[in-house]
């Protein structure tokens, strides 16, 4: 959950980016990693295997400017998408302001993102969160593969509700900012409702 | 019945509290730092002389850590283990988990001992924990008052966010 700190003047939101395994998660922060200017970034820190699969959590700090003289802070993680991590998926969710579902939109993987869709909504409804109401947007990722399912076809097995969707490319960088912009917004907008 | 936790605010004075009660555990405890951190991760205040030490990164794994062998606690049938202590070659780290969700963490060489060290952080997280419990409630009164400033943003300063 968000943090509003009085004494700093900053206010902290978490946003987790989960999805099936080698679906793009750390990827995508590794690109806004990149690109960020290092003023507005602390260090990303990756619990990984030896393979480079994540096996706790990606993190990455970032500054997006101020609101009304607050600093707000963004605090990226990404969970480890392959199915046996189930516990650590759990932790991370815990507190979390905004989620992006990242997807794999490899024909063959549309099983995986399905599954890790179920498994987002039961592990949010196991801490009181309804996925339908968490800030919540979603990425069709690898759309330069050959391999990729129409976009059609993914909106209506993943999206039907409509939430905010971006196609992208992590790899290049293609649709990992419009996604993050949307979360981010998302975050903001419901802490201005969570005040009213 | 599922916990949804209430969004933490942390207000001048409080801080100086928090702050006070660091300061002085850094002291008595004769350790390099000590640091409060929140569940989710989050650094709010910190006392010592560990300056430049990457603190964003600290709260974060410390809190990974916390949640991580909370949930081996679980699977074994204890709620929580609150007490840790990780022994380095020169340097070591003690966490506490104070009124269920802060961490107290204390860095100390062979200038301190680990007796002294638990003495101590046994005192200011009792302080800790009144001081957080007040922080609490008050968090809970700015969620239905109308003290957040985010109260009164627009979509506007929202978008400005996003400009470039
Ligand atoms: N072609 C292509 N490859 C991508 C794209 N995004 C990520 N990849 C590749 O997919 C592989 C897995 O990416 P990761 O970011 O490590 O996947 P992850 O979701 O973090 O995986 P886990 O940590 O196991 O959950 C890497 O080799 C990436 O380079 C993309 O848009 N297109
Ligand atoms: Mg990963």
């Amino acid at each position: 959950m968000s943090f509003i700190n009085y004494a700093s003047r900053e206010i902290n939101c978490k946003v987790v980016y989960y999805g099936p395994g080698l679906c793009g998660k750390t990827t995508n922060l590794q690109f806004i990693y990149a690109k960020t200017n290092p003023d507005l970034k602390g260090k990303m820190i990756s619990l990984a295997t030896e393979t480079e699969r994540t096996l706790f959590f990606d993190f990455l700090p970032l500054a997006l400017g101020q609101i009304r003289g607050f600093k707000t802070r963004f605090h990226l993680y990404t969970v480890p998408g392959q199915v046996f991590y189930d516990a650590s998926r759990k932790l991370i969710l815990k507190g979390v302001d905004g989620v992006v579902f990242v997807a794999d939109s490899q024909m063959e993987r549309m099983e995986a993102n399905i599954e890790s869709l179920d498994n987002l909504r039961v592990n949010l409804g196991e801490q009181g969160y309804d996925l339908a109401k968490v800030p919540y947007v979603i990425q069709y990722n690898k759309r330069d593969l050959p391999n990729a399912a129409s976009l059609e076809e993914m909106q209506r097995l993943l999206n039907p509700s409509g939430a905010p969707e971006y196609e992208a490319c992590a790899t290049v960088g293609k649709g990992v900012f419009e996604t993050l912009k949307a979360v981010a917004k998302g975050v903001l907008t419901d802490l201005k409702k969570m005040a009213r | 019945m599922p916990f949804v936790d209430t969004q933490l605010v942390l207000f001048d004075e409080d801080y100086r509290k928090v702050l006070g009660v660091c300061e002085r555990l850094a002291r008595d405890a004769h350790s390099k730092g000590v640091f409060v951190v929140d569940k989710n991760g989050q650094l709010m205040a910190e006392a010592g002389d560990l300056r430049g030490l990457d603190t964003t990164s600290l709260a974060s794994l410390t809190a990974g850590c916390i949640a991580a062998t909370g949930g081996l606690a679980k699977i074994i049938g204890e709620e929580e283990f609150p007490i840790h202590f990780h022994q380095g070659q020169r340097d070591n780290l003690h966490m506490t988990v104070v009124a269920k969700r802060i961490i107290l963490v204390v860095i100390f060489d062979e200038r301190s001992s680990l007796g002294l060290v638990r003495l101590r952080v046994k005192k200011a997280g009792a302080e800790l924990a009144r001081v957080f419990e007040e922080i609490q409630k008050k968090s809970e009164r700015a969620r239905n008052g109308a003290t957040s400033p985010f109260a009164e943003i627009t979509d506007d300063d929202i978008d400005k966010l996003f400009a470039d």
